[in-house]
């Protein structure tokens, strides 16, 4: 198990591997569809609410409630609490995240289901990796977000599309395409591929 | 039924529609835990189904969906031919889904096709789906799957010959067509998954028969001795491909695979096959006249 904890430098992200297990300490943002379109058509949050800058994005739209809590010696303040927040299938993002890595300096990038070529090769030319979250586990990722510290485009992108920031800890991920050419993608299409040719020689005869 | 029991069974439904988002039946849970005995310590197969049986706990515990994607909303109902009010019933269930899904049972997870809307409610056209048939027995048989957007994508359909697969119009093509579905499917249905797969039909058909298998027990044996080979060579053959849970590799791909078969036309020969992610969200109950929830099926 390996512990990556904030600030998220290319030195420890480079020194991740594809098949390593990892739990995320620190800031990571969310951003689906909506925001990942918007930001490829030129867009950028105001960096003193979302520096993306060696930051890592979350492919999720998070079930959030608004609780309200009052602060001690203050008014009522407003707080938001993760109830699910499993992963979304990344692919949908694969025409954008490449130019997103390169162009924010993003270091990693939280999902399932894997990205393509162009993701694969930005990581590797930009540093950056792709972690693995397991999807349909919302409930085991949701503990693992201890704060959500702020959120962006709530009234532009909608709740599950928004720019959540979220405090996580011990939040376990796989590495699956890291910052050294390699796709653990790639290797099991491959390697899946070849064995379904060999079963079907088998079924032959 | 009178509005005593109308509210009965409306409670029940919404009853019906939690334990379904928040638990995962026995048998479920038992083929995850084999498969996740069979992976090997120290990888991220392993890891990955230490994740999943925590987080099935969790969410039994906290009576939470136990993924964010509450998905497509299927109901498969038999009620009494004999004083049923077929419009009274389903507007009740449309009422249970909107209520479970103002309490956080059901995400909000409905969007109009062409305006992108999502009204918040779970209601719309086909949304939820409620395939109802009348019997004549004296309860009514109210089955529902959750199935998630994810697993759903990676469904498929074949037209037998298919040269690609080379696939001919028989059992070898067919469990080539099955096999081809779940190497394609790769982790992006979030596997280890099950398969409900049809042969014959037309296309609509196929496919809800194929989902329809969805509600088979793990553990059940197809009464058809040719289909029960099949399945049970599906998942061995599947499990030889690699793929592991989430495509981290490993030795677990495919947890069960329940096959049926249609008459077809002599033009047409399809193969639809319906991947169910292992958050398999599959609950029933038996409920009397009186609206009252008798036994849960599964």
């Amino acid at each position: 198990m390996v512990v990556l904890k904030a600030p998220f430098t290319e030195e420890k992200i480079r020194a991740l591997k594809v098949g390593d297990m990892v739990e995320i300490e620190g800031l990571v943002f969310t951003g689906r569809d909506a925001v990942h379109k918007w930001l490829s058509e030129g867009n950028a949050p105001p960096k003193d609410e979302v520096d993306l800058k060696d930051s890592i994005i979350y492919h999720c739209g998070p079930v959030v409630m608004e609780k309200k809590g009052s602060a001690k010696g203050g008014g009522p303040k407003k707080k938001y609490v993760v109830t699910a927040a499993g992963p979304t299938t990344s692919t949908r993002e694969e025409p954008y995240q490449a130019g997103i890595i390169e162009r924010f300096g993003v270091k990693g990038v939280i999902g399932k289901g894997g990205m393509g070529e162009k993701t694969r090769q930005a990581c590797q030319k930009f540093g950056c990796v792709y972690f693995h979250a397991v999807g349909g586990a919302a409930q085991v990722l949701a503990e693992a977000i201890k704060d959500v510290e702020g959120v962006y485009g709530l009234e532009k992108f909608g709740s599950p599309e928004a720019i959540w920031k979220l405090r996580v800890e011990k939040f376990p991920v796989v590495v699956t395409i890291d910052a050294h050419g390699n796709s653990l993608h790639k290797d099991i299409e491959a390697t899946s591929g070849a064995a379904l040719q060999g079963i079907y020689s088998e079924l032959k005869k | 039924m009178k509005a005593a029991q109308q509210k009965k069974f409306f409670d029940s439904l919404v009853e019906v529609i939690r334990k379904t988002s928040t638990e995962l039946p026995d048998d479920v849970v038992r083929a995850i835990d084999a498969g996740k005995a069979v992976e090997s310590e120290g990888t991220s197969a392993k890891y990955a189904m230490g994740i999943i049986t925590d987080n099935i706990g969790i969410a039994k515990k906290k009576s939470q969906p136990l993924c964010q994607d509450t998905g497509s909303v299927l109901f498969f109902i038999h009620y009494p031919a004999k004083g049923t009010d077929y419009d009274a019933m389903t507007k009740l269930i449309r009422k249970a889904v909107a209520t479970a899904t103002k309490k956080g049972y059901l995400r909000q997870n409905s969007v109009d096709s062409i305006t992108g809307k999502n009204d918040g409610t779970n209601l719309g056209p086909g949304a939820p789906t409620i395939h109802a048939e009348p019997w004549k027995k004296d309860f009514f048989d109210i089955r529902l799957v959750l199935k998630g957007g994810g697993c759903e994508n990676v469904g498929a359909q074949y037209s037998l010959p298919d040269s690609r697969v080379g696939a001919g119009r028989d059992l070898l093509g067919v469990k080539k067509c099955i096999l081809d579905a779940v190497q394609q499917a790769q982790g992006k249905g979030c596997g280890p998954g099950v398969l409900g797969v049809t042969i014959g039909g037309d296309r609509a058909t196929g496919y809800l028969n194929s989902k329809e298998q969805l509600l088979r027990k793990m553990d059940d044996k197809n009464p058809d001795p040719a289909l029960a080979k099949l399945e049970a060579e599906v998942v061995e053959e599947a499990n030889r491909l690699g793929i592991g849970p989430m495509g981290f590799g490993g030795k677990t791909t495919l947890l069960g695979t329940k096959v049926s078969a249609l008459n077809r036309v002599p033009a047409s020969y399809f193969v639809s096959v319906s991947y169910m992610c292992w958050a398999y969200r599959r609950q029933g109950a038996k409920i009397s006249a009186k609206g009252e929830i008798v036994k849960w099926w599964y």
